[in-house]
């Protein structure tokens, strides 16, 4: 990790406030209350799911023919995903 | 080097043109218009090659500036009074986000009552926006300052921004004569603005985030840190510039026949010239005066003023404004720096000049001859308002 | 089958701080899908400013500048000429600011920009208040609607009367091109915003984005509900291009502004004449629209 993303002195930061730690190390999965889970048997791959999230975190795995993955480590639990899904293949289940 | 008789204003505009401001964004205010004008015609004639962004107000002029600024390129404004005053919020945006921007500032009266004649109020109001400041004595000096400015500024351990002032109508009406230096010296002096970081597609970055209360404080003290080596980087610059050009006008305090001086004036703009008459006189009539002219308020002169402080035995402020504190801004601050030093000169505080009021040879000889007298009676009344009409009679009326 | 209806590339990196289900954070990431890598955003003081956390935590993979509330019109108008002056061409300039910072602190700088005839582009994301600060009413809010500076009270001291319509005030400019897009429109959002690649000068976007929070409506009902603008016909798709209208949705089944306005906890307290006031405005500006289309379709 670079010393400016981890700071112990002002000596380590930037001489004016630079983001450029990518947000993806903020774990947001953590505000979940709700999962939302994929049923990859009656899902058609029409990438809604994945068009409307606003966090990105519906991603494409190529290597798996394409199939649409949550990324559990930031999805915040929106629902919109399963709202959206026109064969209603994603269920919200309540986090335990 | 050419030799032109030129405006304060003008000495600006090729001031800019010499330093190869690549953005000048700018709105027209009386008394600033004709650099403006100048700017505009340069650009018009291929001149200068410059991205010239029109702007509808001062407030968008200094924002353009200080995103083109952290898009790498060299930039310029120049503005005045309540056009200062309405860039406020966005001049410590340009501190904090650390663009060396250089701005010219013909430093007019505010309002009410309307006003467009010299008085430092507007300038002096933004002494808290981390923006160095420079007032300037001659037309000479604003363009040699200038091409100082961006040296200093452009200081990878200083980035921060700089504004020159020269007294409305004063200077910025007033021709007098002023060399132009080479363009290829102006060059050797100053490269290109090479920013360590910049808003760059290739390399993306976010700039001026939000910080959290754990670490706001170290990026200001990063910046006090800047503004303590930009005493040293003027000194170099003022001494390379000399070097180079054959001129020096001082570095944070412009002293004048300090040495062996008994009392001395502190002022800053045109009002030193005119003082430096007073103690040229006073000198041949064997008394020891002499003059101490604030070029740079930020970084503020506290060291010099210190040294100064014990050679002499009483120093006057001459404040060309007043903030409604105690005492005009410029007596405040040098009281201030002296409070702990060892040595503590009488100080007294004169206002004068303000919206443009002539301040005379006739009115500093008597602040001189009051300031010859204070070791023996005393500082009087500690803050004078100078050349009042109160009813009583005064001498001589300029 | 396999395939994506808008582009792939994800230049907003999941993790950012948005509330579950922003509308804001779509349009963000519509609006980078779109014009791609070699694209810098300014962004003033709105919830795209805070949404990346704290330093040195980075949403985005483009540059990016945060600005003052009011100056993005003279923040983008400042990144262009930079580029400019250094011959840099096929950089996208986009100022990026939510609708306070639009129609009100910032209208000026952005009429400034405009008319300069800037090579821009502006997306205002609207969530129709000033979010967050935590939901002031702001000139693009509309008629109706609760927020806690229209608190409703005992008095029915709710927003009165109808939100600016800032493409008007663009095309009042002579824009080239003008365009409403809406989150749950994603193909017509990437199609417009990339449109304007191809257009010198200024390209100004109302970009619908809804607040789950601000809206007081559950967070999977942001794309319904954005749905539901277009289709009660209270924010029409369309885009003005050298003063020609094209309507870009026109809704094959109207729906009744009553069964947007009642999924929203915001327009609750409405009584059902000013319901049927807003129907009325609502059937009134499309309409409008309809004959403007016409009007220039020679244009």
């Amino acid at each position: 990790m670079k010393k400016r993303w981890d700071p112990k002195s002002y000596k380590d930061l930037p001489y004016t406030p630079i983001m450029d730690r990518p947000t993806t190390h903020n774990k947001t999965g953590v505000w979940r209350t709700f999962r939302p889970i994929i049923d990859y048997e009656k899902c058609t791959k029409c990438y809604i799911c994945w068009k409307f999230c606003p966090d990105a975190a519906i991603i494409i795995v190529e290597e798996e023919d394409r199939k649409v993955e949550i990324d559990y480590d930031h999805c915040k639990g929106c629902a919109v995903c399963a709202e959206e899904c026109p064969v209603k293949c994603i269920k919200m289940e309540r986090e335990r | 080097m050419v030799k032109k008789v030129i405006t304060g204003n003008y000495s600006l505009a090729y001031g800019c043109k010499l330093c190869r401001a690549e953005v000048v964004a700018a709105y027209p205010i009386t008394p600033q218009t004709t650099v403006v004008e100048k700017l505009a015609e340069f650009v018009a004639n291929n001149e200068m090659d410059t991205q010239y962004v029109k702007v509808e107000s001062e407030h968008s002029a200094m924002a353009a500036c200080i995103s083109a600024s952290l898009a790498g390129a060299r930039t310029f404004t120049a503005t005045s009074a309540h056009g200062l005053t309405l860039m406020h919020e966005v001049l410590i945006w340009a501190s904090g986000s650390r663009t060396p921007i250089v701005m010219g500032n013909i430093n007019r009266a505010m309002a009410p009552p309307w006003s467009v004649w010299a008085d430092h109020l507007d300038s002096v109001a933004q002494r808290d926006t981390g923006w160095m400041q420079i007032y300037a004595e001659t037309n000479q000096e604003v363009l040699d300052s200038i091409i100082q400015a961006y040296k200093i500024s452009e200081d990878h351990d200083v980035l921060l921004p700089s504004m020159i002032m020269e007294d409305a109508f004063f200077l910025s009406h007033t021709t007098e004569a002023v060399d132009i230096p080479e363009q290829a010296d102006v060059d050797a002096f100053l490269p290109p603005y090479d920013p360590p970081e910049k808003l760059d597609v290739d390399d993306p970055k976010g700039f001026c985030s939000l910080v959290m209360p754990d670490w706001y404080m170290e990026f200001r003290y990063l910046m006090y840190e800047a503004w303590n080596k930009a005493k040293k980087v003027i000194y170099d610059v003022v001494e390379e510039f000399e070097q180079k050009f054959g001129r020096n006008h001082g570095a944070l305090l412009d002293n004048y026949r300090c040495d062996d001086a008994d009392v001395v004036l502190i002022a800053a703009g045109t009002s030193a010239a005119t003082a430096r008459e007073v103690v040229d006189e006073y000198r041949e009539q064997g008394k020891k005066v002499g003059l101490a002219r604030m070029r740079f308020f930020r970084p503020f002169p506290a060291d010099e003023l210190r040294s100064l402080a014990k050679e002499v035995d009483s120093i006057g402020v001459l404040d060309r404004s007043f903030t409604f504190a105690h005492g005009g801004a410029f007596y405040t601050e040098v009281a201030g720096a002296l409070y702990n030093s060892p040595s503590k000169p009488m100080l007294k505080n004169y206002i004068a000049g303000l919206g443009g009021r002539d301040i005379t040879p006739a009115t500093l000889r008597g602040l001189y001859d009051e300031l010859l007298q204070m070791k023996e009676n005393g500082p009087g009344q500690e803050i004078e308002w100078v050349d009042l009409k109160d009813g009583a009679p005064h001498g001589e009326v300029p | 089958m396999g395939k994506t209806t808008i582009p792939e590339e994800e230049l907003m990196h999941p993790g950012h701080i948005a509330c579950l289900g922003c509308g804001g954070g779509l349009a963000m990431r519509y609006m980078l899908k779109a014009l791609g890598r070699r694209t810098i955003v300014s962004v003033p003081a709105c919830c795209w400013a805070i949404m990346h956390g704290k330093h040195p935590s980075f949403a985005l993979d483009v540059p990016l500048v945060n600005t003052a509330f009011e100056v993005t019109g003279a923040s983008i108008s400042g990144i262009r000429a930079a580029l400019d002056a250094k011959g840099i061409k096929d950089v996208n300039v986009v100022g990026f600011a939510g609708d306070g910072g639009t129609v009100d602190i910032g209208i000026q700088a952005l009429s400034g920009a405009v008319e300069r005839n800037t090579d821009i582009f502006y997306v205002m994301y609207d969530n129709e208040a000033y979010m967050n600060t935590g939901i002031q009413r702001s000139g693009a809010t509309p008629e109706g609607a609760w927020t806690t500076t229209t608190p409703v009270g005992t008095t029915g001291d709710w927003k009165k009367g109808p939100k600016k319509n800032m493409v008007e005030i663009m095309v009042a400019h002579d824009i080239p091109y003008t365009a409403t897009v809406n989150v749950a429109f994603p193909e017509d959002f990437v199609k417009k915003i990339a449109k304007g690649k191809d257009i010198v000068g200024p390209k100004f976007y109302h970009a619908f984005a809804p607040c789950p929070t601000g809206w007081r409506h559950p967070p999977e009902h942001m794309v319904k509900i954005a749905k539901m603008a277009v289709d009660s016909n209270l924010f029409p798709l369309f885009e003005v291009e050298k003063g020609k209208y094209r309507i870009t949705r026109k809704p094959k089944k109207k729906i009744p502004v009553k069964d947007y306005l009642r999924l929203q906890g915001r327009f609750r307290h409405l009584p059902e004449d000013v319901i049927e006031k807003i129907q009325r405005g609502a059937d009134r500006n499309w309409e409008l629209l309809l004959r403007k289309e016409e009007f220039t379709a020679d244009f």
